[in-house]
């Protein structure tokens, strides 16, 4: 079927199976891949997508679930060459390591901070576990939220 | 990017983290191609069996299908193995774990490759099973592989220092404990994978998820006999490894689908069920330990009986075995020791490297052991700890002449100064109602380098090019360590230049150099010190470049610049450019090989291990755990943890922190959590959803601090700091929890179950909650029996 929705600001239309895995169409038809996966099964938070601004595992979402939406991937947070500032305090507070983790952990942060106006490292960690990392054990991973938290002066980010 | 050349010992961001966020970064699953195969494997299902009959003609027949192979189809030897050769890369007679391969498929998309792996049936006749270690050390047990003259011993060893267990009889405090851990997984979040094809001239080329690439290079063209260099590996940045990708996993059946592929491009990505089911493991163990101290907490003797569990194949099991056997006193001075081991074939997963290679396993032993002497002595545990740490001068608990840089008692003083310790007492009274808190200490070591008897070595590159930039050729794979990292601002320092010049090309075995595998603490302080060096040589170079045009006699009369070459007594400078336009080809690189110092007089000791032992340089670790543990539920939570490192000299803080929060978290996933269950050789924790690794709501802030020695040998003073600190959470938490008033717990990980346990057993006082067991010989299951050269 064709299936059409706004991919990182851009209308798309593609033929595709309805029943094919989003992350599937994403990485292997749309090129996209930044976004990730790591166990298929809903547990690791690696394939994180937005969609229409809120956090969703593409692992487990079918292609027709794509269509009228708008979806974010990783590809799509950064603007005209720059860097989003979450992805800017990832880097500068080194909580990147392997990085396979990393854009789905962005993109579960931003959603967790459009929500958040001021967390606490309490309410970082639980607006993040349900994205695994085997690197870094989280904690410059909070840094770096916590940071792009306080650069937010009150806007959206 | 900095825009002055990095300074060694300051803070150097990662250069590979912009386009890891950017989400640009493409590892080995990023890359696919036009028309290409889907390859996927047929598993044994079963643990043990002979194989009857593999029926492949419906799977052959469906539409789609390209190719199907079985044992059959391999050319080669058809086996597989760092250090023995005894892994089918496609079972052709006998299985010997659940994941074994028993056939291959090449299908046009994933869903045919599926329903084409379905189609095949396996007729196997199955074979009694060895599940446990007392089942692999019973004689009569059935053989996993027939033509091992140890049976399923794969390797017994024995290391001996002065008067070896004798000297039990002399102490006049003795104890006496077994400890048992299970088998993990690595739980890297890029599984195994790969993508290889066949170029017009025969060649095979595979990206690949891998640790070791110029290794992956021998091994298959071992498994299917192809001169190495008909075969070019490239390691792209991994999805993490600790250890799992250390060893052939897609490699040699990729490369067989790529030779009947007919030039397209075809991937193999093992689902993460896969992952469990075929990856390797970090092995399950059983330690029987007696320590032996004098009145005053001295400690004199170690006799010590360790039991691998390696599963079905020899992979890197003896190794970690050898060096869970090198650790196995902690980093203590114990004059008289016997450290037995037996390393041991079963129908399980495959066992294998994993951060901490065989001595995070020890480290539960022999730090719970220091606790028990602690408390029997009624001595505090950080005076024991200080009063038998290792200095530089003594011998380790292998008789080995400790000659570099020994830490570990500048860890414990600084642990000692910390308020987490100092004011314990007070933090424990605060526990609330139905709470108990405890606090734990362990001290832990970590080997660096492959040890003597195969050289650890690297060959560093680097290229200045005709428009006067560098390119820097890694050939040790980045698996998010931050080697890669290192190895950039140590070529940037020795260089004097910005990062932004530096471009840096990933391990390819066309275009950069063998320098081992991503393992052992090795990468940084192995290509490090090569790097230096051809770095050096690059320098000198571009000088004697710049001398000859600026009729300048003496090249330390130059300065090396960022972009420039300056004579400071006349301010006449050169560009790099203009420099570098003038080399030929050949002067414009520089190749330095270094090759890591080892034990100059091994002790007469530990002949079994053939390669691997001893090692010369070992990294510290001092650690302390400060758990609340719900008396309800039993459940444990970490609080707060302090890491102190010794691992010379902190050449970037960012990302030696990163490596040792990394650790600990690791380490309490071990202490608390993490288990595959596997029963009767079937996998029982399927995936993440099981196998439960820590969240960002698991782990508190872990403070990590580092004393810094010198290291003489190393690059800037450094030595390795991938492993040491994720030995030290298991035994740190276990102490809290006898700390918090638990009996002492043998057997992790520390479920809530057994800390219940562990409570009550304390309340009645019966001692020891889980595992402990008396000290008995090593057939277990038949008293007496007279199997492999019992100790």
């Amino acid at each position: 079927m064709t299936i059409e929705f706004t991919l990182n600001g851009t209308r798309v239309s593609l033929e595709t199976a309805p029943d094919r895995r989003a992350v599937d169409v994403l990485r292997e038809e749309l090129g996209l891949t930044g976004t990730k996966e790591g166990c298929g099964a809903g547990e690791c938070g690696a394939c994180t997508i937005l969609v229409d601004g809120v956090n969703r595992l593409s692992c487990l979402m079918l292609a027709a679930q794509l269509a009228g939406r708008e979806i974010t991937t990783i590809e799509g947070l950064s603007r005209d060459g720059r860097l989003h500032p979450l992805q800017e305090a990832f880097v500068r507070h080194g909580a990147v390591q392997c990085g396979f983790c990393t854009p789905g952990m962005i993109l579960g942060a931003a959603a967790f901070l459009r929500d958040h106006a001021a967390p606490t490292r309490e309410e970082i960690r639980a607006g993040i576990s349900g994205n695994l990392c085997r690197c870094t054990g989280y904690q410059k991973i909070v840094d770096a939220v916590a940071d792009a938290t306080d650069k937010k002066e009150g806007g959206s980010l | 990017m900095t825009i002055r050349p990095p300074e060694i010992g300051s803070d150097f961001i990662r250069p590979d983290a912009p386009a890891k966020v950017a989400g640009t970064e493409r590892y080995a699953v990023d890359h696919y191609g036009e028309n290409i195969l889907w390859a996927g494997v047929r598993r044994a299902g079963i643990p043990h069996g002979l194989i009857r009959r593999v029926e492949v003609a419906a799977a052959r027949a469906l539409p789609g299908v390209h190719a199907v192979l079985t044992g059959a189809d391999v050319p080669g030897t058809n086996r597989q193995g760092i250090v023995h050769k005894d892994q089918p890369v496609i079972c052709d007679r006998k299985v010997r774990h659940a994941g074994d391969a028993v056939a291959l498929v090449l299908a046009a998309d994933r869903e045919t490759l599926r329903r084409a792996l379905e189609l095949i049936t396996v007729d196997i006749e199955p074979l009694p099973g060895v599940f446990t270690i007392d089942d692999a050390l019973d004689p009569a047990a059935p053989r996993l592989h027939e033509d091992h003259p140890g049976g399923n011993t794969l390797l017994k060893a024995e290391i001996e220092a002065g008067a070896g267990a004798a000297a039990l009889a002399d102490c006049e405090v003795v104890i006496e404990e077994t400890f048992h851990v299970p088998i993990l997984v690595h739980a890297f979040l890029e599984t195994e994978n790969g993508l290889a094809w066949q170029e017009e001239d025969g060649r095979i080329v595979m990206i690949v998820s891998t640790q070791a690439p110029f290794r992956d290079r021998w091994e298959v063209s071992h498994a299917l006999g192809m001169p190495m260099d008909r075969l070019r590996i490239v390691a792209p940045y991994l999805g993490g490894g600790f250890g799992g990708k250390d060893g052939a996993t897609v490699q040699c059946l990729l490369a067989l689908a790529a030779l009947h592929a007919g030039g397209r491009r075809v991937k193999m990505w093992w689902d993460r069920e896969e992952s469990f089911l075929a990856g390797y493991k970090r092995h399950a163990a059983r330690l029987h330990y007696r320590l032996g101290a004098r009145a005053d907490g001295t400690l004199h003797a170690l006799h010590a009986r360790v039991y691998y569990d390696t599963g079905a194949y020899a992979h890197l099991g003896g190794e970690v075995m050898a060096l869970g056997m090198e650790h196995a006193g902690g980093p203590y001075r114990i004059p008289h020791t016997c450290i037995e081991g037996w390393c041991l074939y079963t129908n399980n997963p495959v066992a294998g490297a994993m951060r901490g290679f065989g001595v995070a396993q020890v480290s539960f032993a022999f730090e719970g052991m220091m606790d028990r002497l602690a408390q029997r002595l009624a001595m505090d545990p950080l005076t024991l700890r200080r009063k038998n740490a290792l200095r530089k001068g003594d011998r380790n608990c292998a008789g080995v002449l400790m000659t570099t840089s020994t830490g570990i008692g500048e860890c414990l003083e600084e642990i000692a100064a910390h308020p987490l310790w100092k004011e314990r007492a007070a933090w424990k009274a605060g526990a609330g109602p139905f709470k108990r808190r405890g606090v734990g200490l362990a001290a832990v070591f970590n080997a660096m380098g492959y040890g003597r008897g195969l050289p650890d070595t690297a060959l560093a590159k680097i290229e200045i090019t005709p428009e006067g930039r560098f390119i820097l050729y890694s050939g040790v794979a980045d698996m998010g360590q931050g080697n890669a990292t290192a190895f950039v601002q140590i070529a940037a320092a020795t260089l004097n230049q910005t990062a932004d010049m530096i471009d840096l090309v990933q391990p390819d075995t066309d275009r950069t150099l063998p320098s081992g595998s991503a393992a052992a603490s090795r990468t940084t302080y192995t290509y490090g010190n090569a790097l230096i060096r051809a770095g050096a040589d690059l320098r000198r170079r571009l000088l004697g470049r710049a001398a000859m045009f600026l009729l300048v006699d003496r090249l330390e009369d130059l300065e090396l610049l960022p972009g420039r070459v300056r004579h400071p007594a006349t301010g006449r400078e050169l560009p790099l450019a203009m420099l570098a336009a003038t080399l030929t080809e050949p002067e414009r690189f520089c190749v330095y090989q270094y090759l890591m110092p080892v034990v100059p007089d091994p002790p007469a000791t530990g002949k079994a291990f053939k390669i691997g032992f001893p090692h010369l340089l070992f990294s510290y670790g001092a650690q302390l755990a400060c758990i609340e543990v719900d008396e309800l539920t039993g459940e444990v939570a970490v609080k707060d943890y302090l890491a102190v490192t010794e691992a010379g000299r902190i050449i970037n803080p960012q990302t030696s922190v990163q490596q040792v929060q990394g650790s600990v978290a690791q380490g309490i996933g071990y202490a608390l959590y993490e288990e595959l269950q596997v029963e009767d050789g079937i996998i029982r924790t399927e995936n993440l959803g099981e196998y439960i690794i820590p969240t960002a709501l698991d782990l508190p802030d872990i403070k990590t601090s580092f004393v810094e020695v010198y290291e003489e040998t190393g690059p800037y003073g450094m030595k390795g700091i991938g492993e040491v600190a994720a030995n030290g959470p298991l035994p740190a938490i276990a102490n809290a929890l006898t700390d918090a008033g638990g009996a002492p717990v043998n057997r992790s990980p520390l479920t809530p179950e057994r800390v219940l346990a562990s409570l009550e057993a304390a309340k009645k006082g019966t001692g020891g909650a889980c595992g402990t067991a008396a000290w008995r010989e090593p057939h277990g299951r038949r008293q007496g029996g007279a199997g492999a050269s019992a100790g």
